[in-house]
């Protein structure tokens, strides 16, 4: 054991002098490693920057929330005219899952249409007009920043009254309070009960404040029929009866759509979960790929490597010679020139991170991102595998010299 | 006395191109502990050649060499970097020291593969560094040392392992008449301390300080024979830098 710990000091010894006699030489190798390392670490970030821009979006559904509707989320295959083909999701479900769950916490309906918005003169074009159930704040991730969201009450009677997005909000109303004001939705009065916080956009696409709110009865009297398709979100007690609170709603569900026992379901209930799926497996192809071709590099260094390691077994041929004369054997001198290359390549990765650092923070400004802790520590025992790997041929090469041959080389 | 070195029709035969050289034809000899053998003969003679192969740097195409009774010629790389470690002490026309290592450390090398603790290689190192007069000299790197210091540098290298022969290819042959004399006293006290000397020269008087001397021709051994009007040197131990 002690025997091995010298002749790895000696081997470091030899690995450290060997790239401090060729200081140009050692920099302009490693670079390949360097840029490989960058290349590499920022595309980690920037991979973790999509997963945190998704969880941050998919936080929004709520881990406790189903979405009973016609279409299931994810890969449609070949049922999509089957699916197409469905009965729509009706009011009169929800009002049967009100009814009948005990599992669930709240159930709300929603709907949604597009129409212009207007205030006096201001017009917002093209707004979300979503029909829900009062129990909206309860089932989703919204919040009111003032005012308030309409009462069971209201929504039940299908009150002429609204609460609106912030960036409606913010169109409408630059310098007034909105709270109270009557405006006009797609040609129909309503009284602005309150004003949603600002959400961003889900998944960096729609804005999900460019939005009103108004109870669903009253969206059937002006926008669309009681007949239309709706969804419904059902807000479980908890995470652990998630799966039970699905087997009910599933149950009241096929009663409801009167389904044969033996009838597939005609509908589907969503979570969030099959959402993560479907992001993990894309997320997965565009990390391999990324990593894949950044990888290349990485690898493009490594044969840089490789090519000065056999420069530096041969410029050491006598070297070599001594040390086998006095008594070295293969394995040691395999190791000195491992080594070597494994501390080359260790630079690189070490100056690699360095320089990826402050990139990421430039990344991080247009999607939020941190280098990830786990991916600078892969990036350095990566490069210290490159080192071993390119630096293996050469370091096994030297070990095979013929001591005789190796002292008689100039 | 015990014999320690011996070669049974030990032949090597080098292939370049068509022709086969044979750098050695056949040699057959012994040498026994304490001898000092001066091996000599016309250039391409094959003594370089022979003293590769009794240093266990090289291996014979033909013949069988023990050491110390044990058969060398069929054992592997890595057994063979054992034997070298532990048994030869070689001593090279051209020093053949690490460059970038200090003199400590390049005498420390052998017992660092020998798998000699850090504490006792020092004191070791150190005491083969008084032994040919160089603890001044000690962090001294090869390119500060003239060509005598630099040679006595690979003796103690040689001799730090306490091995069972030391083999000296020309030592001189690269030192003026003055230096090459104290290298060879130095070799003399050796040898009269105990230890097993073999010795490759161009030069008589060289040849002069051993007891036996070997002649190869063509890569046999042409002349074996003790020297009588050995040349003595009658000096303090400690050698003069
Ligand atoms: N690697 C080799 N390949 C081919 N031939 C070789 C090789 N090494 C030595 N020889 C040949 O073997 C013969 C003996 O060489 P060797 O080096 O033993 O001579 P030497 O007696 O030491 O000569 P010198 O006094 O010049 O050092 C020579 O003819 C030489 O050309
Ligand atoms: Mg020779």
């Amino acid at each position: 054991m002690k025997f091995v710990f010298d002749e790895f000091k000696e081997g470091m010894a030899i690995a450290f002098a060997a790239i401090r006699a060729n200081k140009m030489r050692s920099v302009l190798t490693t670079l390949g490693i360097v840029i490989g390392i960058v290349s590499v670490t920022l595309m980690g970030t920037a991979i973790e920057g999509l997963n945190r821009a998704f969880n941050k979006s998919i936080a929004a559904l709520g881990t406790d929330v189903l979405y009973v509707q016609k279409w299931p989320w994810g890969d449609h295959g070949d049922d999509w005219w089957k699916l197409k083909n469905r009965k729509d999701i009706r009011i009169q479900q929800s009002k049967d899952l009100e009814k009948n769950s005990e599992y669930a916490k709240a159930i709300n309906p929603a709907t949604a249409a597009i129409r212009n918005v207007k205030y006096g003169q201001k017009l917002v074009e093209n707004v979300v007009v979503v029909g829900t159930g009062a129990y909206l704040l309860e089932t989703s991730g919204s919040t009111v920043a003032f005012g308030r969201f309409f009462t069971q009450l209201e929504a039940e009677g299908g009150r002429p009254v609204c609460a609106i997005g912030s960036e409606v909000a913010a169109n409408l109303f630059p310098n007034e309070n909105p709270i109270g004001k009557v405006i006009k939705i797609g040609g129909y009065a309503f009284r602005v009960l309150g004003v949603f916080d600002k959400q961003g956009s889900f998944l960096g696409l729609e804005s999900l404040d460019n939005r009103v709110y108004v109870p669903i009865n009253r969206f059937f009297q002006e926008f669309m029929s009681f007949r239309s398709g709706i969804q419904i979100m059902v807000k479980a007690k908890s995470v652990e009866t998630l799966d039970d609170t699905k087997e009910e709603v599933r149950g009241i569900l096929r009663k409801s759509r009167g389904l044969n026992p033996k009838d597939e379901d005609d509908f589907a209930i969503n979570q969030q979960e099959m959402l993560v799926q479907t992001f993990n497996q894309i997320g997965g192809v565009i990390a391999m790929v990324g990593l894949f071709i950044t990888g290349m590099s990485l690898f493009v260094g490594g044969i840089g490597i490789m090519n000065i390691m056999f420069v530096s077994v041969t410029e050491r041929t006598k070297e070599i010679g001594i040390r086998k004369a006095i008594g070295a054997p293969r394995r040691t001198i395999l190791l000195q020139f491992l080594m070597e290359s494994a501390a080359l390549c260790l630079i690189g990765g070490i100056i690699g991170i360095i320089i990826a650092f402050p990139l990421s923070l430039i990344i991080d400004t247009v999607l939020p991102t941190a280098m990830p802790l786990s991916v600078v520590a892969i990036a350095l025992l990566v490069s210290v595998f490159v080192g071993v790997l390119s630096g293996f041929l050469p370091a096994y090469r030297a070990s095979r010299l013929n001591p005789v041959d190796a002292l008689r080389y100039e | 006395m015990s014999t320690i070195i011996k070669f049974t029709n030990i032949a090597k035969i080098y292939q370049v191109g068509e022709e086969q050289v044979h750098a050695l034809d056949g040699v057959s000899m012994q040498i026994q502990k304490n001898e000092y053998v001066a091996i000599m003969g016309p250039s391409g003679s094959g003594k370089s050649t022979m003293m590769n192969i009794v240093g266990c740097l090289d291996t014979p195409t033909s013949g069988l060499y023990e050491l110390n009774g044990t058969n060398v010629s069929d054992m592997n790389d890595n057994q063979l970097a054992k034997v070298r470690n532990k048994e030869i002490g070689f001593v090279f026309q051209t020093f053949n020291l690490l460059a970038r290592s200090d003199v400590l450390h390049n005498v420390e090398l052998p017992l660092i593969y020998g798998g000699v603790g850090s504490a006792e290689r020092k004191k070791l190192a150190r005491a083969a560094i008084e032994r040919v007069g160089l603890t001044d000299r000690i962090h001294h790197k090869p390119n500060e040392l003239s060509g005598g210091q630099r040679q006595r540098v690979s003796i103690a290298r040689a001799l730090v392992t306490q091995p069972s022969i030391l083999l000296a290819d020309e030592p001189t042959g690269n030192l003026d008449t003055k230096t090459g004399d104290e290298i060879m006293m130095l070799f003399d006290i050796l040898h009269k301390e105990g230890n097993t000397i073999i010795l490759v020269t161009h030069e008589d008087d060289i040849a002069l300080h051993a007891h036996r001397r070997i002649r190869l021709r063509d890569g046999k051994m042409e002349v074996d024979e003790p020297i009588k009007n050995r040349k003595i040197i009658t000096r303090p131990t400690t050698v003069i830098a």
